[in-house]
């Protein structure tokens, strides 16, 4: 019962909404009298929706020219605004995207990359300095030492930029808590070996198993999903603005489409302030077009010879790494695991070795394709000629341990002189040259290609500012002429 | 209980027991019997029956019913050269070596001292014994490939011709006899439990509930667990799923504390609580256990030779056995060398 005086209330504030717009209507209808069809009188409705209100006074504006050039003006003001903010809005996302690629995902991708080098190398001299027996020496310590502080900063690196709860992250966590129980295996098998007592050997054994098994598997992880990322960010970077573009080709398209109109009622060539905005959207378009390709150019440059060399020069210093481990773990095991393949029976270690120099030896060829200079050439092809060196004496070494001369084959592979160490050296230091020079060509092209985005955004939605003044002030003044 | 008891009514206690021996012989009789006859030859008649009455066994119980004392399963001694020997011997220059699987982890037994200089020299009791077979058949003791094989690829080692022989710590018992031929025992010892000397586990018993015990891969120390296990002897609650290549690392996996206890030769555990201070063997030897020269099934001349080798090695008061003890084994031990000390070797094997 108490409902109806409430609800008896909203009609009366009606009495009708199509008479109140009608005035506005006819104010306009003053000078040119054309070709227009007289307004129908209004016929008294409900209630309307502003937005067909709207189109009313727009189609009503439409039938004058003032009422024309206020619409044009006003979708020309719109375009070129829209082409300016897109146009910033698809930049700022590319040079973010670029940037990302320069500063943080491929220093990221060869930290990871670098963490597993650490890992593995550190694991490599542990070993090393078991077979060595006695006490070994301070330049396995130091190596063993200084891999385990690279691999525990750059875990701190790859930490700090990685999401929080992303897989990375988790990865990382890994790392960072089998570090710490890796380290203290091998202290322990140092200080039985000290007092003599082959149980240092175990835990020698079961440190490597961890590192085999959890680290090294987790440290590949990473760097995988740091090199998901990495191209993530270039295909962020690199994709055409399509969007900004089309947005520009019609903003310019609809100026000269006014100015044409302009000219042919008028006869007059020149509008200023459509002419100002036809060349800040130029400006903006040619500028756009021509910065994102050569950011373009720059990038997909640093990737082909920048990324995927160091990509391919990280796999080939992992193989060799990989390749050493195995080569020192033939000796630890001592033939204690075969592998049988078909029906030939390998020393497990010695074959995974060989499979390791056959990835190594395919790396770096493929490396020495990407090459594109002199100075990207040599330390690869030096390398090569290390790799080579390497087979032949670990033939001569294995050829002494299948004679049972283990003592020599072990002075052949881990002695001072004339050892497949010191192959394995020279291939490793020759990789590091050549990422550091890859590095360079990198950090160049694409700092090159990010650069060539620099201000894009800011200067596209000032000058489309601009343009858009510009737009509205040069149909303001035609405009102006119809007073 | 049955298996121990077994073992005391064969030393002379136990009525049952022995009633239970005499019954199981009697079901052994029956089973071999008509194999001979099927057979031609005696000797494929005997491996064969040995084998079908493996097959048909049920229980750990059979098993040692079925072969009897398996340490005396070997050749008579004889320094002849046969095949397997001229083999050895006709190995060109550098090849000319006796290749044998040993262990590199028994401290004592088969090992490298980390402190022993710039050399990989393997040394040990095990290694000893190599050398002196190396010095009789090759005339240089160091005439010798050393291939260090982990506790489960010992038999896979000798049958895959990887190895003319292994002298790794490995016990004879019937489940091997089937795979290779061993020498007569050159040391006698028993299954026993390492612990921390803090653990409240006192032994071979039911303390070992809910417990971990690590045993080596292959080892005896393992079927013997996983067949007391199925006997009742071991409390079902303990985890014995825990096995590692090599025995010692089972010490660091307790000292890790991912195992409560390791179970291994007495010999062997002792070179591991030589190693740290912190644990000790606790219980009695709950099994006896005699270790031999493993070689190919088939080696018979290189088996006699290695007898012969053992007769000798044995009665060389000055470089022999008791030296070679006395060296390695008494600190770990104990000074008295006569329960290590394997009885008179027979040498029943016929074929």
């Amino acid at each position: 019962m108490t409902h109806l005086p409430t609800s008896s209330t909203p009609p009366t504030p009606d009495p009708d909404p199509g008479l109140s717009t009608l005035p506005a209507v006819p104010a306009q209808p003053a000078q040119p009298p054309q070709t227009q069809t007289p307004h129908g009188p209004p016929e008294p409705q409900h209630r309307r929706t502003a937005f067909a209100e709207g189109f009313d006074q727009l189609r009503a504006a439409a039938t004058t020219e003032p009422g024309r050039l206020r619409i044009i003006g006003a979708v020309l003001a719109l375009l070129v605004v829209a082409f300016g903010a897109v146009t910033a809005w698809q930049m700022t996302e590319r040079a973010t995207a670029a940037d990302d690629v320069l500063t943080s995902s491929q220093p990221l991708s060869s930290d990871a990359a670098d963490i597993y080098r650490s890992l593995a190398d550190a694991n490599t001299a542990a070993s090393s300095g078991f077979l060595a027996g006695g006490q070994e020496t301070a330049t396995s310590r130091d190596r063993y030492e200084k891999n385990i502080r690279t691999a525990a900063e750059k875990l701190v690196n790859a930490a700090a930029s990685s999401d929080p709860d992303s897989p990375s992250a988790a990865t990382i966590a890994k790392l960072n808590r089998l570090l710490p129980e890796y380290k203290g295996l091998v202290e322990r098998a140092r200080t039985y070996n000290r007092q003599g007592f082959p149980v240092g050997g175990a835990y020698l054994r079961y440190a490597n198993e961890k590192m085999q098994q959890q680290m090294l598997p987790a440290a590949e992880d990473l760097y995988k999903k740091e090199n998901q990322r990495l191209r993530a960010d270039y295909a962020d970077a690199t994709p055409y603005p399509w969007a900004a573009i089309a947005l520009g080709v019609a903003a310019l398209a609809a100026l000269a489409w006014a100015q044409h109109r302009n000219y042919q009622r008028t006869n007059r060539v020149l509008n200023h302030g459509l002419v100002a905005a036809t060349a800040t959207a130029t400006v903006v378009l040619l500028w756009l077009v021509i910065g994102h390709s050569v950011a373009r150019a720059g990038l997909n440059d640093s990737y082909d010879h920048g990324v995927r060399s160091l990509n391919v020069l990280h796999d080939a210093r992992i193989a060799s790494l990989k390749a050493r481990g195995n080569e020192n773990l033939t000796l630890v095991a001592r033939g204690a695991e075969t592998k049988k393949v078909g029906d030939e029976t390998y020393d497990a270690y010695d074959y995974d070795f060989r499979t390791d120099m056959n990835d190594l030896g395919k790396y770096l060829a493929e490396a020495g394709k990407l090459a594109d200079d002199t100075s990207g050439e040599r330390p690869v092809s030096a390398a090569v000629g290390n790799m080579t060196e390497w087979k032949k004496r670990h033939g001569a070494a294995r050829e002494q341990d299948e004679n049972g001369n283990y003592q020599r084959a072990l002075d052949m592979v881990i002695g001072t002189k004339n050892a497949t160490g010191e192959c394995f050296d020279s291939v490793d230091e020759n990789l590091r040259t050549a990422l550091a020079h890859e590095e360079t060509e990198f950090k160049h092209a694409a700092g090159d290609g990010r650069d060539a985005l620099t201000g894009l955004s800011a200067g596209a939605a000032v000058l489309a500012v601009l343009g858009a003044a510009g737009a509205v002030l040069g149909i303001g003044r035609r405009l102006s002429e119809y007073r | 209980m049955r298996a121990r008891r077994l073992r005391a009514s064969l030393k002379g206690w136990g009525g049952v027991a022995a009633m239970t021996v005499v019954c199981a012989l009697v079901a052994v009789f029956a089973l071999c019997l008509p194999l001979p006859g099927a057979h031609d030859g005696g000797a494929a008649g005997t491996v064969d029956g040995r084998a079908v009455t493996q097959a048909t066994r049920t229980t750990a119980v059979t098993a040692e019913e079925d072969c009897e004392a398996p340490e005396k399963q070997t050749l008579p001694p004889s320094s002849a050269d046969g095949d397997t020997i001229k083999a050895i011997k006709n190995r060109k220059s550098e090849k000319r070596k006796l290749i044998v699987g040993v262990d590199q982890n028994s401290y004592r037994w088969g090992y490298r001292d980390p402190n022993s200089g710039k050399t990989a020299e393997l040394e040990g009791f095990d290694i000893d014994l190599v050398h002196r077979i190396a010095q009789d058949i090759l005339g240089d003791p160091k005439a010798v490939q050393f291939k260090a094989i982990p506790t489960d690829q010992r038999i896979p080692a000798i049958k895959d011709g990887r190895v003319d022989m292994v002298v790794r710590t490995m016990t004879i018992n019937c489940d091997r006899i089937k795979d290779v031929a061993f020498s007569a025992p050159y040391f006698k010892t028993g299954q026993q439990v390492l612990v921390p000397k803090s653990s409240p586990i006192t032994g071979y018993d039911d303390t070992l509930a809910g417990r971990r015990i690590c045993t080596a891969a292959g080892s005896t120390a393992y079927s013997t667990l996983e067949a007391d296990k199925k006997d009742g002897e071991l409390p079902g609650s303990t985890d014995i799923s825990g096995t590692v290549p090599n025995q010692l690392d089972c010490l660091v996996r307790l000292q890790l504390g991912e195992a409560d206890a390791v179970v291994t030769d007495g010999a062997l555990a002792a070179s591991q609580a030589a190693q740290d201070p912190t644990v000790q063997l606790k219980g009695e030897a709950f099994t006896a256990e005699y270790y031999g020269v493993a070689m190919k099934k088939d080696a018979d001349d290189l088996v006699r030779r290695v007898n012969q080798i053992l007769v000798d090695y044995r009665q060389d008061t000055e470089k022999g056995w008791q030296a070679s003890y006395e060296q390695w084994l008494s600190a770990t031990l104990g000074k008295d060398a006569k329960k290590s000390e394997p009885p008179a070797p027979q040498y029943l094997r016929t074929t």
